[in-house]
């Protein structure tokens, strides 16, 4: 199996930190220079920066709100820009604004489906033509989540939003695959993140007892499937990897 | 270079057939044109003639006529 992707540029959202971040790390050890882009947090976006430039490879900080529309252009355009070309997009960056729907205020609805569902169409729509400018096909790996196949009380939003990247990503596929362009997505379950570090103690320990691996992944087990989606997967399009250590619902 | 000839480039480029066998009265399905084809043709032409083509106007684009027709009319 082959996992080089030695001259390839690989754009990673949300990649300062969490699974972002070992992604892009993971994409360069594998050879590829990276887009690291961000929204908030510079230092750690540098971090990943040098993390990467220490491994030998290339790497660009773009600032950007997947949200926005012309963010995403821009964003595209500097990473066009500065490597010329563009193979890869992981759409990654997310954000949780939990609660009960009995709860759950317009804002929390729209913010999460602006960044991870939104997020997601901004970005791919940026790629497009790039990509298929290049004529020498592509790959789009999306971040979704098993709740976006199971659903998960307390997150109407962001799994109604990841639900809508799995069928977003199998149409995409759809349309894309006469032109060698992949687009897969993975659907991780509890990974040790920021993103979970606030679950309670209470929270994790009734998970735990459902997961069949019996413990959290980590941030680099889900990199290594997107890393194997973005480089030898070839004849795998339109598909949706758990990543979950068997978590039942 | 007229619009005919560089147009029929673009097209002979984009959608991989000789030049020669196109005409203007040749149409996108007879050079099996498939939807994501006319997609790129459209945005090499935008590209070469600095314009921008709204998807009305590429529904009433069906042939190689049609689309020297409606570049001569832009520039």
């Amino acid at each position: 199996m082959t996992m080089d992707l030695k001259g390839k540029i690989a754009l990673v959202t949300g990649a300062s930190r969490g699974i972002g971040r070992a992604t892009a790390i993971s994409l360069a050890r594998a050879g590829a220079s990276v887009v690291i882009n961000y929204s908030s947090n510079t230092a750690a976006a540098e971090a990943v920066k040098k993390e990467i430039e220490d491994l030998g490879r290339s790497a660009l900080v773009v600032r950007a709100d997947v949200a926005d529309y012309d963010q995403c252009e821009h964003l595209m355009k500097s990473a066009i820009d500065h490597f010329k070309r563009i193979d890869i997009l992981v759409n990654n960056a997310g954000i949780t604004r939990d609660n009960l729907l009995a709860r759950m205020k317009a804002e929390e609805w729209q913010a999460v489906i602006d960044t991870n569902l939104n997020g997601v169409y901004n970005c791919c729509r940026a790629v497009i033509r790039p990509l298929l400018k290049q004529k020498s096909g592509g790959r789009i790996i999306n971040v979704a989540s098993v709740a976006g196949i199971h659903g998960n009380s307390g997150q109407a939003n962001y799994a109604a939003a990841k639900g809508g990247v799995i069928a977003f990503s199998r149409t995409m596929a759809k349309e894309l695959g006469s032109r060698n362009i992949t687009v897969n997505a993975v659907a991780p379950g509890l990974i040790e993140t920021e993103m979970t570090e606030v679950l309670s103690d209470d929270v994790k320990e009734q998970v735990l007892s459902r997961i069949a691996l019996g413990r959290l992944g980590k941030p680099e087990e889900v990199a290594e499937v997107i890393l194997f989606l973005a480089s030898s997967a070839n004849y795998v399009t339109g598909q949706v990897i758990l990543v979950d250590g068997s978590l039942s619902m | 270079m007229s619009v005919e000839t560089k147009v029929k480039d673009i097209i002979a480029d984009q959608l991989e057939v000789a030049v020669d066998k196109l005409s203007k009265e040749t149409t996108f399905e007879d050079i099996d044109a498939d939807s994501l084809d006319i997609v790129e043709l459209v945005m090499a032409l935008e590209e070469e003639f600095d314009l921008e083509i709204s998807d009305q106007e590429i529904e009433n684009i069906n042939s190689v006529g049609d689309v020297i027709k409606y570049i001569e009319s832009k520039v």
